[in-house]
């Protein structure tokens, strides 16, 4: 912040609270009525003046274990096996994109485009008729499957766009001091470009952990209900209690992992390992 | 060590672009060969057929007398410094200087490698930077790294692909007595590919000059200076470039668009019956009459200068010319060869700088005919060149490559058996 007035600083100051607050507000009130017991929820006061884990026991180990620790299973377990096969697929697309020249390059770009813009809303209802006569409804497959829809445009744009800075020169250099192919790939590619495909990886996980969608429209039960569509069949200690709190609980528990991840990850995804490659 | 070998080499791309046609050349074991022109003449292409990462579309590649045109890069042990060096930017300086070593596998111990890439590191004064990794050093210093990769190995053969473009004016001449010396030291044989004719200069024993993917003359600098084959080679080698005039045979003399230059016999076979031809004048050639001394056969003849520019040395001083419409295609299409700008017509002229003549002056000039070069206008072909003469210049300069190549080998292996014994010489036996 050197170099800027004291009335410069002062602004900046504001914008950071400001923006700080907007952002963050809802995850603090969340994490909030997570702690208050089933009286206060209408209290309209925004700190618990009783603060309880009541809410967290009932969905972890009470009432609500069931349906919140099998839709947590299949969140997780859908999640990483979209995210490895997208990951593996686009690699492989952006590889080609990134180092080869061929008819249709472009094409496959802007069809991804195309897939990653399209309104998800639209082609959720010939899906659900399409799975359930197919036998795909409600299966991790049947979820699997959109979600690759959504996870491989991004992750092949940011992939080729990442391969792309890779200076391919090093693969030369390798095989020239001794290298075949594939050790030139192992040793002087690789490790330049695992830290895109990581990144890559976060992303396309987390937009699979988000999805909301597909997870309500396309299951039905516990085999394979995510954990966004499973907060909305949360239901009170009694029919006369409203679920906001262990929703609350639930929603913190879902989003903790991905914002460990982003803490741990930060450096990686911000930044990129090629740089000194060459000139500077 | 090794020779390498060039036969009719060709390359053509899939899209039917020819980038090399046919190019024939023999590089002497321990020789510095420069390839040299401008941008798009295949000098690169060249260079990446011999290392093996481009495929040779016809003819033989030899390396020590064996073809390998069909093998690996890895096969052929050769070390390659990239025009941006490409170091691997996840690894040390240590570690990018030992990769070569590390691939060959079980071939070097621990020891050996740490040896050997520390002697590396000394020659090039890296070994503060061993630890560091290539985004934290200077282009220079990168440079370095990439020169360590290829001299840690005992390589057949050096090749540079434009190693100093990077770098700014100052660290490239640095560099390139750099290059030049570790090049005698070890006395392996080197290609260098550039597109800067002062490296090229400088740098070989031999330069070959390419020009659209053939091959236009294979000479030692001073044979390239003093007896180009054609005029693509005398217009692009020497700085500032040759001045090329329209020349009309008038009788008993030369016109030129300045001066008229008495046809004596040599010059007079030189140009035959023809009526017009392109003369070539070196700017060096042409002095300021005032600074000549007595006696000194030529012609001096007054010209009005346009501008100058003093550079402490010397002074250059140019002057405008109206060309003749018959040769100013020819004279535009090699400027445009040559990446030049066309410009407007003009000459420059290199004079001494204790010269007093200033911009807008008329000056008298001093030019000495023998040393005018006369191209034929269709052909473009030299015709004052001296074959006799070019023999000599290319014998003599064998003579002192292999003097100097021997002197800094002794200068070498005395210093090595001051600084360096026993372990070392057992290591080299066991190895």
């Amino acid at each position: 912040m050197r170099g800027l007035s004291g009335r410069q600083k002062v602004a900046w100051v504001v914008i950071t609270v400001v923006v700080l607050v907007y952002a963050l507000f809802p995850v603090a009130s969340i994490a909030a009525t997570s702690l208050k017991p089933a009286s206060e929820l209408n209290s309209g006061l925004f700190l618990p003046q009783n603060p309880t884990l009541g809410n967290y026991e009932q969905i972890l180990v009470g009432n609500a274990q069931e349906l919140f620790l099998s839709a947590l299973r299949n969140s997780i377990g859908i999640s990483l096996i979209a995210t490895a096969i997208a990951v593996v697929l686009a690699t492989l697309a952006a590889y080609a994109i990134a180092r080869l020249d061929f008819p249709g390059k472009r094409l496959i770009l802007t069809t991804a485009l195309g897939v990653s813009i399209f309104p998800v809303i639209s082609i959720v209802i010939p899906l659900f008729n399409l799975w359930r006569s197919i036998g795909l409804y409600d299966t991790w497959a049947g979820l699997i499957i959109p979600y690759l829809s959504l996870t491989l445009p991004i992750s092949i744009w940011t992939l080729s766009a990442f391969f792309r800075q890779i200076p391919w020169e090093l693969e030369q250099a390798a095989q020239v001091d001794g290298a075949t192919s594939w050790q030139a790939f192992r040793k002087a590619i690789v490790p330049l470009a695992a830290p895109g495909v990581f990144t890559t990886a976060l992303i396309a996980f987390f937009i699979a952990w988000n999805d909301f969608v597909y997870g309500i429209s396309l299951t039905s039960t516990e085999t394979a209900r995510p954990v966004p569509a499973a907060l909305a069949f949360f239901t009170g200690a009694s029919q006369f209690e409203e679920p906001t709190g262990s929703i609350s609980a639930a929603a913190v528990v879902v989003t903790v992992p991905v914002v460990v991840l982003v803490v741990l990850f930060q450096r990686q995804i911000v930044a990129g390992l090629t740089q000194g490659a060459v000139k500077g | 060590m090794a020779s390498i070998v060039l036969k009719d080499i060709v390359k053509e791309y899939g899209d039917g672009f020819h980038a090399v046609k046919g190019v024939s050349l023999e590089i002497a074991d321990g020789e510095f060969v420069i390839l040299v022109g401008p941008s798009g003449c295949g000098k690169s292409t060249l260079l990446r057929m011999i290392v093996g990462l481009e495929d040779i579309t016809a003819g033989d590649l030899e390396i020590a007398g064996k073809r390998v045109n069909d093998k690996a890069p890895r096969d052929r042990n050769l070390a390659m410094v990239f025009q941006n060096y490409a170091l691997y930017p996840h690894l040390t300086v240590f570690e990018n200087i030992a990769f070569p070593l590390r691939l060959a596998k079980g071939k070097f111990s621990d020891d050996e490698v740490r040896r050997r890439v520390e002697k590396a590191a000394d020659t090039l004064e890296l070994r503060e930077h061993l630890e560091r990794k290539p985004a934290n050093l200077s282009g220079g210093q990168r440079q370095r790294v990439a020169m360590g990769r290829a001299i840690v190995r005992q390589a057949d053969a050096f090749l540079f692909d434009e190693p100093l473009s990077n770098l700014d004016a100052k660290l490239r001449g640095q560099m390139r007595t750099e290059i030049a010396r570790m090049q005698r030291r070890l006395g392996t044989t080197t290609v260098y590919v550039t597109h800067d004719q002062t490296e090229a200069m400088t740098l070989g024993d031999r330069v070959a000059v390419l020009r659209r993917g053939e091959l236009q003359q294979v000479a030692s600098p001073r044979g390239l200076y003093e007896q180009p084959v054609n005029l693509f080679v005398a217009g692009f080698i020497g700085s500032p470039p040759m001045n090329f005039v329209p020349g009309e045979v008038r009788g008993d003399v030369l016109h030129l668009p300045f001066v008229d230059v008495p046809l004596d016999d040599a010059l007079r076979a030189a140009v035959g019956d023809r009526r017009l031809v392109i003369v070539g004048i070196r700017p060096e050639h042409l002095e300021d009459a005032s600074l000549v001394e007595e006696g000194r056969r030529g012609v001096t003849f007054g010209v009005d200068i346009d501008v100058t520019e003093w550079l402490g040395s010397e002074l250059y001083a140019y002057i405008p010319f109206d060309t003749n419409p018959d040769v100013a295609a020819k004279l535009e299409e090699l400027d445009r060869e040559l990446d030049g700008e066309g410009m407007r017509s003009q000459v420059v002229a290199v004079l001494s700088s204790e010269s007093r003549v200033r911009d807008g002056d008329r000056a008298e000039l001093f030019l000495d005919p023998g040393r005018i070069l006369v191209f034929d206008p269709e052909s473009s072909v030299n015709l004052t060149r001296d074959e006799d003469a070019a023999v000599r210049i290319e014998q003599e300069n064998e003579q002192e490559r292999r003097a100097a190549l021997e002197r800094a080998q002794q200068r070498e292996s005395r210093s090595d058996a001051a600084s360096d014994d026993g372990p070392r010489r057992e290591a080299r036996r066991a190895s």
